[in-house]
Parts: structure tokens; C-alpha cells; sequence
């Protein structure tokens, strides 16, 4: 078992015939991700990777010729928004938006579309999801990561695959990693996955890497200590980070002191969370 | 990105929102040519991107021309939190009752824009909001709908707004949703809302922060940006799309992704040596955009040793090298350079560096250890 994806996870690709949407695509299918379909609006009935995969001019098109289940998105910042609108309106349950620069406003419009549709967002500004050795969703390079019990979700992209990487040198696999992304507005937070992974039987121990800036941590914390039965390994970024750029008078009054690295490891410790000093001490910690 | 006040209340009144007379000066002589087409009392701001330039005695009330004149003379000398006063924003000056606090922001809680009230406006808004919470309103806003009337109408009853004011609040309030949504702002903020004593409401001052991600679909405001508040490599920065906050270490840092950038700032810490800057060449840079960072990097004399971190995904590996490669033969730098390529196309890029005389790790905190002892030489 795994969370989100696995084997038979049909996968479209929208802006599939983009320089990163068709690297990625290759990357994907080389992988073993079951590819589709792909959609680029003005390019339906092309074909890429030698004829393998048909492109649609919309999802909802490629939904109904290919039986696709999750769509992930490499368009443009600019399109980002409307190609998530498109894909949750086509039916798509599980849509996973690798786009970073989305603006905020938008995103808030999207959340609280999506919310009503029941879809699940995973991103932006996100490198995807992988379950080794099954299905690779985003750009996590897959050689990075072997199957097995550690359940990873991250904010960040690149630390990610840093803490895959060390789990991996020493023979640790994962589950299902999950990067939900570090926009301030986001599809899916840390208590979600932490849920998926509660109630996954492969999953053994988790391992949470956050980053400074907001609140999302500390709730994880919280649910930890009330719901957690596995046991949760952490890493926080930004540490050292100079004191962040204030929103003015209304984001201290919404934000008030909260979301420094220490104000976060302090409440993940709290909740008997094992938080590592730099990311390759996680592995020990996990023993 | 942060607007000025007298660009944020440009904006506001374009959106009904009252505001009062004035113009922005950069003399002393014509600070006194607005105060005599204004006539009578006027106020002298700084106008300057940080907080708290009242208290700093940014912020003057003028009797006369000449003593209009004379105030922005001395306030234009000043430097306010380090950032030195180029402008001031000259202003009727206002006979005030009341101030209201009134704002709009984006609540990522609870994924939301929020209005935000009290009638405990002023400068002193955050100890309000830390001493006696329950003097500040809000209420959130559904992005898919809009303000709604009805909800200003709320926030007004909340703040003991005088019943004769609601209406005019109501437009003000449907001016400041517009405002905010329109420029794609995370900050429209008037602090403070003034009644007048003759009973009017006027947004005595204005500061809006637009979402960068958002300027390109706002080509006007991206060309108002003052590039004289921000330190010049951030600017050159920018201009490359990089992510890059000067810090006062000495060892440079390129990384992609800005958790991964964090992070390696926090490892070279923990192996005792300073960061010398923050720098996220973001995701899928090219080998342009890495030769801009490096000259960035490189540019700051204080950096003894440089760190390359790179976990290629969506950022090719190749690509990085070649942008490291192409800057080695413009800057020709002096400095040990250690550098670290995993993930995406590795094999490739640490093959294009084989030759080019840098140190080479295998994990991060190999690589930190390897250039903290480079920048001790």
C-alpha cells in the first residue's frame, strides 16, 4: 500500500508539450508512471514520445478518451490557475501542480473552489509525489528513493529529495513521499498527509520536513500529539534565517510571533516529535 | 513588493477612496511651492518603505510655506531604519477626530483575504492587537464572491462607527476590496482612517505590498518600484529572477530551492562558518541565470569560499554547470569553490566540471565542512 498513488494511477499531463512537461514526461514514463494522456489547448491530436502518448486540446477531452484519474500541471505561472480550474471542473480527483510563481490571489480562488468539488490539490510550487518503485508523479528524480516504510512529506522540493537520498544510503525506503509545496496558499497541508500515513499499513514512521513562515507546523504538532500512533522524525529549514520580511501591521496582528524555526521546533518536540539538527542526522533518527 | 505611501494613496483614490491634497517633493524648494498651492497648514512625510518613520520624526506639521520648507529640509537629511529619505509626501493637513484602523490581507490560515478593523487606530496598532485583541474585528472575505455590503456594514456596527458614516465607510470599504484585489496586493492597508471634525472619513495614510509573482499582469506598477530602497544586488537579482538576500558571512551560497538554500545556510552554520547570502536560483534555472548568481556572489568582497549545492529535479544538472563554467571564464574568481551536483542529469554536469579546478562533495555536510575550512584558507 501507498497513499495517493500507486501502479494503477492514470496519469495526464497538462502543458505535456512544454520543454519541463515533456523532459518530465519522459522522466515519468521511463519510471513506470502510467502516462495517458497529455493536454496542450491548440495541439490536440499530436503525439509525443514516438507515438506513445496522444496529446487532447482540453482535459476534459483526455478524460473522456483515456479513463485519466490524476493530472499533474507544468504550465506557465500565468495558466497555472486556469488549468486547475480546468482540471477539477473535467472531474480529475487528484491534481498535482508543479508550477512555482502562482499569485496568492489566485491560488486563494482556487482553494476555495476546489474545496467545494471535493478535489485534492497537492502543490503548487511543488515537486510531486513518488511512491518508489511504482508511480512518480512531478519531477522527484527517481533514482533517489527506494520502496519502504518511511512516509516523507515535505513544504520544500530540493530538501526533499536531499532527506530521500540520505534514507536511501542506508538502505531506507519510503512509502509515498509527498511534497505539498511552500506557497503561503496551498492544496493539501501536513495534518492531511499525516492523516493518509496514520492510516496507511505500509507506513511505519514518518518523517515531517518544514520550513519557517506560517503556522502549518505547529497544527501538525498538535495533531501529532492527539492522533499519531507512528512515530514522526522532523527537520525544520531556516534556522539561521535573518528574521523574515514582515507583512505590515495586518500580517503581525494575523501571524503574531509565530513561525520561527525555534517557535516550531519547540512545539514538534512538545508533541514527541525526534527534530534533526541538518537533514542527513534523520536516518539515525528514524532507527 | 512595497508601495510608498503617496503611491498607495494614488491607487486608493482611484478607487473613491477620499484622501487628501498633496503632492511628493524632493527638494526643500518645491516642498514649499505644494505647501503654498495647498495654503494653509500642511504635513511633511517621509516617504520612506519601513515602518514607524513617525516616531522616528519622519512626520511633520507645518504652520507655513516656509515652515514647510524648513521641515522637509531636515527631514530629507534623515535616514530612517538605514534607508536614507529621498522624498516627502506633502498634505493638507487634516483637523482629525477620530482614527480608524482598516486593512485587507491575505489570512493563509484560513486561505482567505481578511478585513480587518479597529477603532483603535494609529501608529500603535500592533500593541493593540497583542494587549487588547478584542478591540481589532475581522472578517473574512470568500475569494469567489467578494466583499459583500452586508459585511461592511458589520465591521462598521463592531467599530462603533456613527450610523450617518456607514455609507460612506461602505464605499470605502468596497473601494479598499477593489483596490486590493485589482493590483493582486497581500497588504492594502489605511492606518489611519480618519473622521474629520467636520464628520468626513479620509484615508489619512496608505502602504500596499503587491505579490511579486503577480507584477506581470501589472506592467504599471512594476515600473514604480523604487530599486533605491533595496541593496543593488538585489536589484541585479531580480532582474535574473533569483531569489537572493545579502547576509555578513563569508561564504557565498548557490542553491536551488529555497528550503535546500535555508538549509544549507543552517549546515554552514552548524559547522561553524557564516553565510554570506541567501541565493535560490529557483526551479529549472538555466546556465544564464547561474552565471548571473555567480557574478552576484562573487561580487561581494567578503566572500572567501563559495557553495554549490544543487539537487537536481526540475533544475538539470548539466545545465548549472555549464552556467558555473561560462561565469568561471567572464569573473575568473580567486575564491575555492566547492560544489555538490545530485539528481537530475549529475553525471553529465559533474563530467562538464571535471577540469575546472573545484572541490567536490558528495554529501551536504561534506560539502559545508569542506567549504568552511576553504574560507579559512
Amino acid at each position: 500500500m501507498s497513499i495517493l498513488i500507486n501502479k494503477e494511477t492514470r496519469l495526464l499531463v497538462q502543458g505535456i508539450t512544454g520543454n519541463e512537461g515533456l523532459f518530465h514526461t519522459t522522466q515519468m514514463v521511463a519510471y513506470g508512471t502510467n502516462v495517458v494522456a497529455g493536454v496542450t489547448p491548440g495541439k490536440g491530436g499530436e503525439w509525443v514520445l514516438d507515438g506513445k502518448i496522444p496529446v487532447f486540446d482540453s482535459v476534459k477531452l483526455a478524460v473522456e478518451a483515456t479513463g485519466a484519474n490524476c493530472s499533474v500541471i507544468f504550465v506557465p505561472a500565468r495558466f497555472a490557475p486556469d488549468a486547475m480550474f480546468e482540471a477539477a471542473d473535467a472531474g480529475i480527483p487528484l491534481i498535482v501542480c508543479i508550477t512555482e510563481g502562482v499569485p496568492v490571489q489566485d491560488m486563494m480562488r482556487v482553494r476555495n473552489y476546489i474545496d467545494q468539488k471535493g478535489v485534492r490539490l497537492i502543490g503548487p510550487n511543488c515537486p510531486g509525489l513518488l511512491t518508489p518503485g511504482e508511480s512518480k508523479v512531478g519531477i522527484i528524480p527517481g533514482n533517489i528513493a527506494i520502496p519502504g516504510n518511511v512516509g516523507v512529506v515535505s513544504r520544500s522540493g530540493t530538501l526533499t529529495y536531499e532527506v530521500l537520498y540520505a534514507l536511501k544510503l542506508v538502505g531506507m525506503g519510503a512509502s509515498t513521499c509527498v511534497g505539498i509545496g511552500g506557497d503561503p496558499i496551498n492544496g493539501t497541508n501536513f495534518i492531511d498527509v499525516l492523516e493518509m500515513f496514520e492510516h496507511d499499513p505500509q507506513t511505519e514512521k514518518v518523517v515531517l520536513i518544514g520550513e519557517i513562515g506560517g503556522t502549518d507546523e505547529d497544527k501538525a504538532a498538535e495533531y501529532i500529539a492527539a492522533h499519531m500512533t507512528k512515530p514522526v522524525v522532523s527537520f525544520i529549514a531556516g534556522q539561521t534565517a535573518p528574521p523574515g520580511k514582515r507583512m505590515g501591521h495586518a500580517g503581525a496582528i494575523i501571524e503574531g510571533s509565530a513561525g520561527s524555526a525555534a517557535d516550531k521546533i519547540k512545539a514538534l518536540e512538545a508533541a514527541g516529535v525526534k527534530v534533526a539538527k541538518h537533514p542527513e542526522e534523520i536516518p539515525s533518527l528514524l532507527k | 513588493m512595497k508601495l510608498h505611501e503617496y503611491q498607495s494613496k494614488a491607487i486608493f483614490a482611484k478607487y473613491g477612496i477620499p484622501i487628501l491634497k498633496g503632492r511628493v517633493a524632493a527638494t526643500a524648494d518645491e516642498a514649499k511651492q505644494i505647501a503654498e498651492e495647498l495654503g494653509g497648514r500642511v504635513v511633511i512625510k517621509a516617504q520612506v518603505l519601513v515602518g514607524g518613520r513617525g516616531k522616528a520624526g519622519g512626520v511633520k506639521v507645518a504652520k507655513d510655506p516656509d515652515e514647510a520648507a524648513e521641515f522637509a529640509g531636515q527631514i530629507l537629511t534623515m535616514t530612517i531604519k538605514g534607508l536614507p529619505v529621498r522624498k516627502v509626501l506633502v498634505d493638507e493637513a487634516a483637523a482629525i477626530a477620530h482614527e480608524i484602523y482598516f486593512s485587507i490581507t491575505n489570512d493563509r490560515a484560513a486561505k482567505k483575504p481578511v478585513m480587518i478593523a479597529s477603532a483603535a487606530g494609529g501608529v500603535d496598532i500592533e500593541e493593540v492587537a497583542a494587549k487588547t485583541p478584542e478591540k481589532i474585528v475581522k472578517i473574512h472575505i470568500d475569494p469567489l464572491l467578494g466583499l459583500r455590503d452586508y459585511q461592511s456594514r458589520d465591521i462598521a456596527a463592531s467599530i462603533d462607527l456613527p450610523r450617518e458614516l456607514w455609507r460612506d465607510f461602505s464605499r470605502i470599504a468596497a473601494g479598499l476590496w477593489q483596490a486590493y484585489k485589482d493590483n493582486d496586493a497581500e497588504l492594502a492597508e489605511i492606518n489611519p482612517l480618519v473622521i474629520t471634525k467636520d464628520n468626513k472619513l479620509i484615508a489619512l495614510d496608505g502602504k500596499m505590498l503587491i505579490d511579486d509573482n503577480a507584477l506581470f499582469r501589472h506592467p504599471d506598477l512594476a515600473e514604480i518600484r523604487d530599486v533605491d530602497e533595496e541593496a543593488p544586488a538585489e536589484t541585479e537579482a531580480r532582474r535574473h529572477g533569483l531569489s537572493f538576500i545579502k547576509l555578513d558571512g563569508n561564504i557565498g551560497c548557490m542553491v536551488n530551492g529555497a528550503g535546500l538554500a535555508m538549509t544549507s545556510m543552517d549546515i554552514v552554520k552548524l559547522f561553524g562558518g557564516e553565510p554570506a547570502n541567501f541565493l535560490d536560483i529557483g526551479g529549472g534555472a538555466g546556465a544564464e541565470k547561474v552565471a548571473a548568481a555567480m557574478r552576484i556572489i562573487l561580487a561581494d568582497p567578503n566572500v572567501k569560499a563559495v557553495l554549490f549545492n544543487i539537487f537536481g529535479g526540475i533544475t538539470r544538472c548539466d545545465e548549472v554547470a555549464r552556467g558555473i563554467l561560462t561565469a568561471m571564464e567572464e569573473v575568473k574568481p580567486k575564491v575555492p569553490m566547492v560544489v555538490r551536483l545530485v539528481g537530475t542529469n549529475a553525471e553529465e554536469g559533474r563530467k562538464l566540471l571535471e577540469n575546472a579546478n573545484m572541490i567536490t562533495a558528495e554529501t551536504l555536510a561534506d560539502a559545508a565542512q569542506k567549504a568552511v575550512a576553504a574560507a579559512k584558507g
